[in-house]
């Protein structure tokens, strides 16, 4: 068994400079790696591309980041649940490459997966296709996208084990299990740690081969963006 | 009358058959699931990974790893999964996914569709509507069939930035259902009590008139 645990947030984090591309998984507030998060703020790490499908809100997920003016690039398929995110986009200070959610999705696959680049039929026809090559297969049009290259992917799962093998939940899991593998170093946080053995082998979403450190996150707030219930009757 | 935002998930409804694996957009769209008969199965998928997704959650039974691509606090039926993004647009893509329902800004006579940005003014994204309206066979528009001032949503050529070409099927608006034929809208059903003219006049792109157009049943 090789062992991928590191003591926590910090130890996690070693190595990562400014200008850096990292990779967040979540979507929405659901599913991100909330003590990763709240490491790079602390870190001060200005000037990074970061690849998430949203952009947090304004004083929760990468809104903690944007509010430090951390972010120069963000790519996301949608964004602007936050005041600060539209203010820092219409002055300019934040550039933002908007692309499609199945195509953010099988970027962060591709690259997990080494395959340099993909058609897909999103986007064709549309300012998506500007300046990407394009061909025809099966009588339809598609456009050739790329895998995407980052320096560190921030993923977040309920439980994991030294090994670094992970277990979802519930539609926490999104973006998370594309983005394993997909940066030269691979950071898990999960609400549970376990030892080896632990784990049903038949029942691990992602291996931990796509794993180089895993900690066991401090606190998780899981902050609800929209609460939607309906009464008892 | 015109349809209210209601009715014209009530008439989508209609559209929904059994067996069939469904994704819903945001806004009118999402009103669908309140309509669909309960005599057929039929199981919604949600972009973020979700397939067999139920009503909200009763309150306090909420829970922040559980949620639609609206960002909505959501239940799963029995039957129900998860998976990764990536799977989620393998469905999508693959065109496992039978019926896609989602709401416009504009749509051209050619199936062209507009729903994701205005030139000026603050753009969100495209969310998965991109990789949607690419690949879905079967899509149905929810949407008014003109804007505030008063001018036709359902036009020759887009004006907006585009989201899809030569992908949109059939439209149901607050006015009419129509269907993209040959270039051109196709009317099939009025809104009760909409004449034919109404619609006409309502309609900026070719519309094609064909016998009597009979009014939609609800």
């Amino acid at each position: 068994m090789i062992n991928k645990t590191v003591s926590g947030v910090q130890e996690a984090c070693q190595g990562i400079k400014d200008k850096m591309t990292f990779m967040l998984g979540g979507f929405g507030l659901s599913g991100i790696p909330e003590n990763s998060i709240a490491e790079l703020v602390r870190l001060n790490v200005m000037d990074v591309t970061c690849i998430s499908n949203n952009a947090g809100v304004d004083n929760f997920g990468l809104g903690q980041l944007l509010q430090k003016k951390q972010i120069k690039k963000m790519i996301s398929s949608y964004v602007g649940e936050n005041a600060e995110f539209e203010r820092q986009m219409l002055s300019g200070e934040l550039e933002v490459e908007l692309i499609p959610q199945g195509t953010l999705a099988q970027r962060c696959q591709a690259a997990q997966s080494g395959i340099p680049a993909f058609y897909t039929p999103a986007g064709y026809g549309t300012e998506v296709a500007e300046g990407k090559e394009s061909r025809e297969y099966h009588g339809k049009m598609h456009i050739l996208e790329k895998a995407f290259e980052a320096d560190f992917a921030f993923v977040k799962a309920w439980k994991g084990d030294v090994a670094g093998n992970l277990v979802f939940k519930g539609s926490a899991r999104n973006f998370n299990p594309n983005m394993c593998g997909a940066a030269k170093i691979t950071v898990a946080e999960v609400e549970e740690l376990l030892p080896v053995g632990v784990l049903d082998p038949n029942q691990i979403h992602i291996p931990g081969i796509f794993v180089q450190r895993i900690f066991q996150g401090e606190k998780y707030e899981k902050r609800i963006e929209q609460l939607t219930v309906r009464k008892r009757v | 009358m015109a349809l209210t935002k209601e009715q014209i998930a009530q008439r989508i409804a209609k559209e929904v058959k059994d067996g069939y694996y469904v994704n819903l957009g945001i806004g009118i769209p999402t009103l669908v699931a309140n309509f669909v008969r309960e005599d057929i199965d039929i199981d919604f998928q949600s972009e973020n990974g979700v397939l067999g997704m139920g009503p909200f959650p009763f309150e306090g039974e909420e829970d922040p790893d559980l949620i639609n691509a609206g960002k909505q606090t959501i239940t799963t039926l029995p039957g129900a999964s998860f998976f990764d993004s990536a799977m989620s647009f393998s469905m999508i893509r693959g065109q496992h996914v039978d019926l896609t329902i989602l709401g416009a800004m504009e749509v051209s006579q050619n199936g062209d569709i507009a729903n994701w940005k205005i030139p000026g003014k603050m753009v969100k994204g495209m969310g998965g509507a991109m990789d949607l309206v690419a690949s879905a066979e079967n899509i149905i528009v929810a949407m008014m069939h003109t804007n505030r001032a008063g001018e036709s949503k359902l036009l020759k050529e887009c004006s907006l930035p585009l989201t899809g070409v030569n992908c949109v099927k059939k439209i149901v608006s607050n006015l009419a259902v129509l269907e993209i034929v040959n270039g051109s809208f196709k009317l099939l059903e009025r809104a009760p009590g909409v004449s034919v003219d109404e619609i006409k006049e309502a309609t900026e792109g070719n519309l094609i008139i064909e016998g009597d157009i009979p009014e939609m049943q609800l």
